[in-house]
Formats: C-alpha cells, sequence, structure tokens
C-alpha cells in the first residue's frame, strides 16, 4: 500500500483530528517510514507460522455471571460537560455530517 | 413478477443477568444511567471481561441453528463516532466470528424450507439515544442513556435464502421461537430485544438495505413495499442504487438514508484488552446435553403423532402451547384430538382475549378429562365446545361442568323417538317432500330434533331413528 497525503487526511478524518497542512505533510513522511520498516518485516518467511493476535498464553479468561456494584449517578455524570435530567446531554448529530 | 432475494441480518439481547463486559444488571427500565460503571461508560483505565453465560448461550444458538463452532475465535475493534459508543469503538468480531455456516428451517404452505445461516456472533450492545418526538431533532440536542451499553447482543446474519416477505416472518418467528424455547432471549421485538435488518435485491441484482425494523409488522410490510419499489424502477428502465434506507412505520414507506461519501471504513483490529476463546468439544457437548428440545424437533415429533405441519409447527413454535401439549400426550391422551381442540376453541378462546395457555385455569388433566368424556359420548361435540369454554373461564372439571348444567348427551332412543315423531307430525310437507326423493331435507329434520332436545340428543342414535321413521310410509 502506497501512502498518500489524501490516506493522511482520510485517517485524520476517521479519527475527528485537524491538522494543519506542516503537521500534515510530518505525519506523512513518518506513515511512510513505518510501511516501509513493515514491509521488510513482511519479507520474513512466515509460512509455518500462525498468526498471533495477543503476546499473553491465556485463552478463555471470563467472569460469572453475577450483578455486581454500579456507579451512583452524580459520579456516571459528574465528566459530563452537560446533562438533564439524568442523562448525558450532547449536541445533535446527524446522520451523515459534513 | 421478479424474483425478490432476501438477507435478514438480526440482533438479539442476550437475557443474561450482567453485561457482556463488566457487572452492571442488565435490566430494561431502570433509570436513566443507574446501570453504569467504568467498562461500559468507556472511561480511560478501564479492562472488560467476557460474561461466561453470554459465550455458552451463543454455544447453545449456534448448535440450535446447526452452525460450525470454531475452536478458536476472538474479539475484534470495530471503530467508529458515534456518540451512542463511548470508546469510539464497539467490541464486535469479524474475521474469526464464533460461529457460521448453519441453518434453520421455516415451514412454509409449500413444505418445509431451509434457510442458511451465514454466520452468528457476539458483540456489544450500543447506548440509548433520544431524540426521538419529545425531544425534537431540530432542537439541537440528544440525551444518552448508557444502561444499554454493554449488553450482550447476538448478530444472526442469514444467507440470502428467503424469496418472500412471508417467508422473512416465518424466518424470524423460527429464530424467536429457538431463542426462547432456549431461554436466552425475551426476543421480545417491540421491546428492542430483538432487531432485524434486511438486504433485499430482485433478480439477484443491486440490492438495498433496510435498517432497524422493530416489529414484524413493519418487517413485511418495508419488504412488501421495497419490492414493489424497486420493480417500479426497473420498469422504468431506471437503476436500483446501492443503498441504505429507512422505513417509515406511518407512511408505511422506505426512504433513502442521507448516505455517507465515503465507504464504511471501521478499521478492524484484534481487541488487545480481551484474550481469545478456546471452546474445545467437551465444552460444546456440556451445554448441548444441557438444552431443551428445540421447536424442529418437536414439529417434527408431532408430525409423526398425525399432525398436519401448520399444525405441529404452530403447537411447537409457542413454548408454552407445547408444554402444555406434551403433558396431555404424557397423560395418554391422542395427539391428534388434543391438537384438534387446543388449535380451534381453545386458542379462540386465548386469543380474543389476548392470554396465553398459562393463564387460564385449564389444566392438561383437565383437557384428557374432557377428551375422555366426549369419546364416551356423554356429550356431543356441540355441547363440547360450550363445555371447553367454561373450563377455560373456571378451571371446572368436564364432568363438574356437565352434570352442573345438565348437558349430558341424551341417548335414549324412546326419548329421541318421541322428538322425531312430533317433527314428523308438525312438517307434512317437508316430509312429502322427504318421500319424494328431495333428500337434502335430511338435515332440516335433524335441526328440529336437536332443537327440542336442547342440543342434547345423540346424534348417531337420532340419524337412525329418524331415518326409520321417514322412511316408514
Amino acid at each position: 500500500m502506497k501512502i498518500t497525503l489524501e490516506i493522511v487526511k482520510h485517517i485524520a478524518h476517521l479519527a475527528r483530528l485537524e491538522f494543519s497542512e506542516e503537521e500534515l505533510k510530518q505525519f506523512y513522511q513518518q506513515m511512510v517510514e513505518l510501511l516501509d520498516h513493515f514491509a521488510r518485516i513482511s519479507e520474513l518467511d512466515t509460512e509455518n507460522v500462525p498468526p498471533t493476535s495477543g503476546i499473553l498464553p491465556l485463552y478463555n479468561v471470563m467472569r460469572e455471571d453475577n450483578p455486581g456494584p454500579t456507579l451512583p449517578r452524580e459520579e456516571a455524570l459528574k465528566n459530563a460537560p452537560e446533562e438533564e435530567s439524568g442523562f448525558f446531554k450532547i449536541p445533535t448529530i446527524l446522520e451523515a455530517e459534513d | 413478477m421478479l424474483k425478490p432475494t432476501i438477507g435478514l441480518e438480526v440482533h438479539v439481547q442476550l437475557k443474561t443477568r450482567s453485561k457482556m463486559f463488566c457487572s452492571c444488571p442488565v435490566e430494561f427500565k431502570a433509570e436513566p444511567n443507574t446501570l453504569v460503571c467504568p467498562v461500559c461508560l468507556g472511561l480511560p483505565g478501564s479492562l472488560p471481561v467476557l460474561n461466561r453465560q453470554a459465550v455458552e448461550y451463543t454455544i447453545a444458538v449456534a448448535l440450535a441453528l446447526h452452525c460450525e463452532i470454531q475452536p478458536f475465535s476472538q474479539f475484534h475493534r470495530k471503530n467508529y463516532f458515534y456518540p451512542d459508543l463511548p470508546k469510539g469503538y464497539q467490541i464486535s468480531q469479524y474475521d474469526l466470528p464464533f460461529s457460521r455456516n448453519g441453518y434453520l428451517i421455516i415451514e412454509t404452505e409449500e413444505g418445509e424450507k431451509r434457510i442458511g445461516i451465514q454466520r452468528v456472533h457476539m458483540e456489544e450492545d450500543t447506548a440509548k439515544m433520544i431524540h426521538g418526538e419529545s425531544i425534537s431533532r431540530t432542537s439541537g440536542y440528544s440525551l444518552i442513556d448508557f444502561n444499554r451499553s454493554g449488553v450482550p447482543l447476538l448478530e444472526i446474519v442469514s444467507r440470502p435464502d428467503i424469496s418472500s416477505p412471508q417467508e422473512a416472518t416465518l424466518y424470524l418467528m423460527e429464530l424467536r421461537s429457538i431463542l426462547r424455547t432456549l431461554g436466552v432471549s425475551t426476543a421480545n421485538m417491540e421491546e428492542g430485544a430483538l432487531r432485524c435488518d434486511v438486504n433485499i435485491s430482485l433478480e439477484r441484482g443491486t440490492r438495498t438495505e433496510i435498517k432497524n425494523l422493530n416489529s414484524f409488522h413493519s418487517v413485511r410490510k418495508a419488504l412488501e413495499y421495497e419490492i414493489k419499489r424497486q420493480e417500479e424502477v426497473l420498469k422504468e428502465k431506471g437503476q436500483v442504487i446501492q443503498e441504505t434506507r429507512h422505513y417509515d412505520e406511518r407512511a408505511g414507506v422506505t426512504l433513502s438514508m442521507r448516505t455517507k461519501e465515503e465507504a464504511e471504513d471501521y478499521r478492524y483490529f484484534p481487541e488487545p484488552d480481551l484474550v481469545p476463546l478456546k471452546i474445545d468439544p467437551p465444552w460444546i457437548e456440556e451445554v448441548r446435553s444441557r438444552m431443551p428440545e428445540l421447536p424442529e424437533d418437536k414439529r417434527k415429533r408431532y408430525k409423526e403423532l398425525g399432525l398436519f405441519p401448520q399444525e405441529a409447527a404452530t403447537i411447537a413454535n409457542n413454548p408454552e402451547l407445547a408444554n402444555f401439549f406434551d403433558s396431555c400426550l404424557s397423560l395418554g391422551a391422542p395427539g391428534k384430538e388434543v391438537a384438534n381442540w387446543l388449535l380451534s376453541e381453545v386458542m379462540k378462546y386465548l386469543n380474543a382475549r389476548n392470554l396465553s395457555i398459562i393463564e387460564v385455569p385449564l389444566s392438561p388433566e383437565g383437557l384428557v378429562e374432557f377428551l375422555t368424556v366426549l369419546k364416551e359420548g356423554t356429550i356431543s361435540s356441540k355441547i363440547g365446545k360450550m363445555v371447553i369454554e367454561e373450563m377455560l373461564q373456571t378451571g371446572d372439571g368436564a364432568r363438574e361442568i356437565i352434570e352442573r348444567r345438565g348437558l349430558a348427551q341424551i341417548s335414549d332412543p324412546v326419548l329421541i323417538k318421541k322428538w322425531a315423531e312430533e317433527v314428523i307430525k308438525e312438517n307434512p310437507d317437508q316430509v312429502s317432500q322427504y318421500r319424494q326423493g328431495k333428500e337434502q331435507l335430511f338435515g332440516f329434520f335433524v335441526g328440529k330434533v336437536m332443537k327440542l332436545s336442547g342440543g342434547k340428543a345423540n346424534p348417531e342414535i337420532l340419524n337412525r331413528i329418524l331415518k326409520e321413521l321417514l322412511l316408514r310410509e
């Protein structure tokens, strides 16, 4: 995959971040280097290596289905910029933005 | 008519006591934001721990749907920004789903049909946003309740094997009945415990998706409308656009939703906060051994008793009715007769009052006694309808009701003959017409005698005596 400035802008948009042209160029450069590095790793022969999804030698970590304590509502809403009748209050988000 | 190709994507809320990745209780009528903790609010530093019960419920559903359970599966993060998703991603499954390649069987008018299941996977539910009628969308704000955030969900994706709105409804009913039989979900569409998105195309052309259908009625109506709409587009040599549409329940139409210009880009990657799942055969067998008999097997068993496929399906797909029916069977009652009464008089009574069989005082023992009384000839089936209605109301025994109300069938030939003679005497014109060959008048005489007996004359004896008297010149 070849990194372009457009891709960097797209990724920034997905993360809802805004950058100056200068910053975008800097990230562009970093991403190119990063992908070059991965390209080198990809050269390794991994034919007989199973894919790894985690580094822990653990499986099936689970809890029993027992309800436990919850946060008091005041605590839960403490960091909300705005609240109303026990709800978090936010500006309306339309289905499609832009 | 162009052939529709329909696929359903269903989300099911599991009936666990606590949430999927934290121990907040799962309840649906609690005050907003009272069932929350740092995990389901997505606060930094909190870590998810998987609920074992949710996994076992999923195994049961996968088995019931004849799916292959993957020995190794894993959770992924599905990244997108929306206020109902506090972490900025939903923990879901991607290329290593829990199970795939199953099917369920629906009972159509043309017989059984298999609908393929592509995959069954687990994910977490989102928070509930309120911007409906109470709060106008133009008022500039929405309210969020995180009680639902993190409730375990199953996503069940069918193959596009469904070819009519009726089949879609049958598929949903069968799925609901499986979920209820397993006891893993209330599967109540109106309460949002079962939600449905549909994909539909005509003649395997471009498909559209209709999202968030929240009743059986909406699913059928939305599909019917969308089939007609696509037909018209194609008739005018237009093109169906691949898009997501919204069903407006009040207007009964599907409308295009404003679509994002970019394709969806969820940037799935393995959830680093959860270790993978290995589901080994002993665990699967343990879950299987605890599973009740499934509707599909029940139907098969009922059909072997002589029930018609539709009758078998109606009983098997209603767990409470099926329990009642099975209790009657274990008391030695003949299945066919039990089904006849259950599906006619009993269902009529229940449907008219919107009741379930467990909400009326009629017991399986009561129904079986009733059938015995009927077989003994103490009452006719006509009187039987009155008796069963009273049993449904009061819970009293059939014999008790018959005695109290003097409903026992009259089989005394002397008495019946007396009534028959009376009727013949009073209707000389009809008698002579009958004797001249107008045989259809026989019913007229039967009715008259029956009326004299207060509906209690034994029909067989009555028929025999009447015939003898009428033929005797």
